[in-house]
């Protein structure tokens, strides 16, 4: 199991073929990609900056955890930080286990975490030359919300 | 004591820095940090009961802080 913060774009046939085996039958793969659009506002890039130190031990975390929930899983995760442009990849998780149940499981346990849980932000630069951190007025989770803190 | 506070993203912005150092009473909580915080210039852009964390670790406001701890106040997250 592997998670990473890069400033590289993300190879996600690389992190494929970090998990996948013979006898792992299953491996499911989600993509986090810059949309062009949010909340009608044209974009042209994000910039993501992340509390890296916690951001590392965190993503350990969520592999532990999600290692603990679904035995036999495997998982690699990277998210990037840095400017990144329309379609680029933001965040690639992979995972595989022996079937597609555990698999597919864990992936979503995983993407959710991340969402939910990881320290990173997202500065918006819009067509317009304005740039807005997103969800900066968004609701301050509980911290019984924060699943395995 | 004295604790390292490190602010991010909006902020980071409301308080036109990224770290403050505080020295604090025995005792002391993460809630006398954000207390300490949102009294600084800029700082009522910061709610009073924001997500904490002390050295990487997410916590509750109430948990008590030792001499040398970083705590870090975490704006609603955007990762993914």
């Amino acid at each position: 199991m592997r998670a990473e913060l890069t400033t590289s774009s993300l190879d996600v046939t690389k992190l494929i073929g970090e998990v996948a085996s013979p006898e792992r039958g299953a491996t499911a793969c989600f993509i986090g990609t810059v949309r062009e659009m949010n909340d009608g506002r044209s974009v042209q890039g994000i910039e993501y900056r992340a509390y890296e130190e916690m951001a590392k031990e965190e993503l350990n975390r969520i592999l532990l955890e999600a290692a603990t929930l679904h035995d036999g899983v495997d998982i690699a995760i990277e998210h990037r930080t840095g400017q990144l442009g329309v379609g680029e990849a933001s965040v690639a998780v992979v995972t595989s286990h022996s079937h597609r149940g555990p698999s597919l499981d864990a992936l979503r346990f995983v993407v959710e975490a991340i969402k939910s849980r990881l320290p990173i932000w997202k500065l918006e630069l819009y067509a317009d030359g304005s740039r807005e951190w997103v969800n900066a007025a968004g609701d301050t989770p509980a911290m019984s919300d924060l699943s395995g803190t | 004591m004295d604790v390292t506070v490190r602010v991010f993203a909006s902020y980071a912005d409301a308080l036109g820095r990224s770290e403050v150092d505080l020295a604090l009473p025995p005792g002391a909580t993460v809630e006398d940090v954000v207390q300490s915080v949102t009294r600084l210039p800029g700082g009522s852009a910061i709610p009073l009961t924001p997500l904490a964390a002390v050295n990487h670790r997410y916590v509750s406001l109430a948990a008590e802080l030792n001499d040398g701890d970083e705590v870090a106040l975490i704006p609603p997250v955007a990762g993914g």
